[in-house]
């Protein structure tokens, strides 16, 4: 493979990843801990929403992330042509 | 029937599946043995990753400890879960990519030193036998609270089935049991949580009846919990205790950890391929979701149980479980007053100790539901803590049979030879693990915020740099790795025993506690990393062009 492709999917992998991180920390850093005296005084369903970050909403949002990723790569390496397999 | 006579049937059951795996798992080639072979489907891999990860202390001790300390429980449940992030973004797929056998290996190779592989072994074994004794203890535990034996036969007869499907079986018999021990174990956990949340809100989902109203429909449960928790004089429910920093270094230590703990990454080299090692560090975060957003409810849900069936009421009219479990010491009632009530309180005037762990071993007797029900939580605890101490155990015996003697004492040593090292050297720290089990170093509890604070200072800066930075060379990464390992032991001895001077919570750096300081001895090895590096010879050639191929998911 060239060099110039592998840079390329270097690239949009660090791009990739650097979007999904910052959603990581967004959720649990920052809605879940530094907002979330700010965000408990909303309620919703019952739960204070920086309570609720916090101690649920963070958890799926990690999952989902993952699973985003999942779907990115593998779309990223059929673009670029790697079968992926021994 | 009995709840014992329930226990010793599902027990019965559950050690019989595993036992059969194991014979059925047999390895012969240390391919094998140390990752089974490089051919676990996704969900697989996904189902024993859950399981490696969750262990005693996620499946016993953590709603409990949720239970007491609200909010600032949340350290756990985004800490244990949030790694989960890291690993898929930034590890799995390399390491798996890379192809070889340990955690260890990728270390030495990548800095092309033994040096590093060294400094990665210790801190390897460190990690290791500090969380196995736990795992070992717990299995006594459970042993001797649900079939009335001693604690240390309860040990031994652990020890012999881990024993026995990890030597047999190496890293394939230890995989497939932990797919059958996954299974016990989630099942046992939500069964009775399921249980209670129809009992105390009439939401089957445990996730949403925590938020719900309360089955009178008077209230909402949280702000019930909040109003109770006021009135016996502790903070809030809802409110944190711990000063906000300090929340956020620990739960960043305990994500960065995670992603560093060997037992836990290795799992990623046992899959097929690159695409395998990102989804099933997917489905693995999924599965193990299903417990760690139950457990905060189930936390929720015995607190309130608790406050409501036990605090303010007379001592003669106690539940049969109180007195139950009155006789294990776990719980504690001491009439100060003498006049025959429970006064729960945040102050000097309390009667009452409650055991954190009780929450989820008496859950199912504080409901009153049925035998069968309380009996599954000792099937499932069992097999959380052996899934974790396999795990472990592998490891352990991988580090000494091949990165100690295969890569850097004894590289003659035949194919052969090193399965029978690998084999001697499990059994070895079955035995190491047993005998902390049965005579637990007191210092166990508070030696496991190393692990994860020793994986973040030292495993997890390394190979994102390894992976992420093909400049950063061996001199920078071993001189990183000792300085993050080196403040980290230095932070833990002062504060937690009382070393170099000691000190309390008001003399903590930053205000960070030893449990949080894993972050900030990981920005430590980054930064020192990064210094040496400036002043030091190049990364070869030779290790950029393998740098630049486990980038990419493509075999040539």
């Amino acid at each position: 493979m060239k060099s110039k492709d592998r840079n390329n999917y270097w690239r949009i992998n660090i791009k990739y990843v650097s979007i999904l991180l910052s959603i990581w920390f967004t959720f649990s850093f920052l809605f879940g801990i530094i907002l979330k005296d700010f965000l408990n005084q909303f309620t919703i369903a019952g739960f204070k929403l920086g309570f609720w970050f916090a101690q649920q909403g963070s958890i799926y949002v990690f999952v989902i992330l993952i699973f985003t990723y999942v779907r990115l790569m593998n779309d990223l390496d059929k673009e670029f042509g790697f079968k992926n397999n021994k | 029937m009995s709840i014992q006579s329930w226990t010793y049937i599902l027990v019965g059951i559950t050690f019989s599946i595993y036992i059969a795996i194991a014979i059925w798992s047999r390895v012969q080639s240390t391919r094998e043995f140390y990752v089974a072979g490089g051919g676990v489907g996704a969900w697989a891999n996904g189902m024993a990753t859950a399981a490696d990860w969750m262990s005693a202390a996620s499946f016993i001790s953590m709603a409990g400890i949720i239970s007491f300390a609200g909010y600032d429980g949340a350290v756990y449940l985004m800490g244990w879960t949030g790694g989960y992030v890291l690993l898929a973004l930034l590890l799995a797929p390399y390491l798996r990519k890379f192809g070889k056998f340990t955690v260890p290996e990728f270390i030495g190779d990548r800095y092309y030193s033994n040096n590093a592989r060294l400094v990665a072994v210790f801190c390897a074994l460190l990690v290791s036998f500090t969380y196995v004794a736990g795992q070992m203890r717990g299995v006594g535990i459970v042993f001797s609270r649900f079939l009335e034996v001693d604690i240390n036969t309860g040990v031994i007869i652990g020890m012999l089935i881990v024993l026995f499907y990890a030597v047999l079986g190496g890293m394939k018999g230890i995989t497939y049991t932990q797919v059958a021990q996954y299974c016990v174990l989630i099942f046992a956990f939500m069964v009775p949580a399921i249980f209670i949340s129809i009992q105390m809100t009439g939401n089957p989902i445990p996730q949403l009846g925590f938020g719900s109203e309360i089955s009178d429909g008077s209230t909402y449960l949280l702000e019930k919990l909040d109003n109770l928790n006021v009135e016996l004089g502790f903070n809030k429910y809802t409110d944190n205790t711990k000063p906000l920093i300090d929340i956020f270094a620990i739960t960043l230590a305990l994500m960065v950890g995670t992603a560093g703990l060997p037992h836990v990454i290795v799992r990623f080299f046992t899959v097929k391929k690159v695409a395998d090692a990102r989804k099933s560090a997917g489905i693995a975060l999924l599965l193990i979701a299903i417990l760690y957003t139950t457990a905060p409810a189930v936390a929720a849900f015995a607190r309130t149980n608790l406050l409501e069936t036990i605090s303010t009421k007379s001592y003669s009219d106690i539940p049969q479980w109180f007195k139950k479990w009155e006789n294990t010491g776990l719980i504690k009632f001491d009439d100060l007053d003498n006049d025959g009530m429970i006064d729960y309180t945040n102050d000097d005037f309390n009667e009452l100790y409650v055991d954190r762990d009780i929450m989820v071993l008496a859950n199912p007797e504080i409901a009153n539901l049925p035998n069968w029900v309380v009996a599954l939580v000792a099937a499932g605890g069992l097999a959380a803590a052996l899934s974790t101490a396999a795990g472990l155990l592998l490891v352990i015996s991988a580090s000494v049979s091949h990165d100690l003697i295969k890569r850097v004492y004894y590289p003659e040593i035949s194919e052969k030879g090193e399965l029978v090292a690998a084999r001697i050297s499990a059994f070895f720290a079955v035995c190491v693990a047993g005998y902390f089990g049965i005579n637990p170093p007191g210092f166990v509890a508070a030696v496991v915020a190393l692990a994860f604070g020793l994986a973040a200072a030292s495993f997890f800066p390394a190979i994102v740099m390894g992976i992420f930075y093909k400049k950063m060379n061996k001199e920078g990464a071993i001189c990183g790795m000792l300085a993050g390992i080196g403040i980290m032991l230095f932070y833990m001895l002062k504060f937690k025993f009382d070393f170099f001077g000691g000190g309390s919570s008001e003399d903590y750096w930053f205000g960070i506690s030893p449990e949080g300081f894993g972050s900030v001895a990981m920005i430590l090895n980054f930064i020192v990393s990064f210094v040496v590096m400036k002043f030091t010879s190049p990364t070869p050639k030779k290790i950029k062009d393998i740098v630049d191929n486990i980038r990419i998911p493509e075999y040539e």
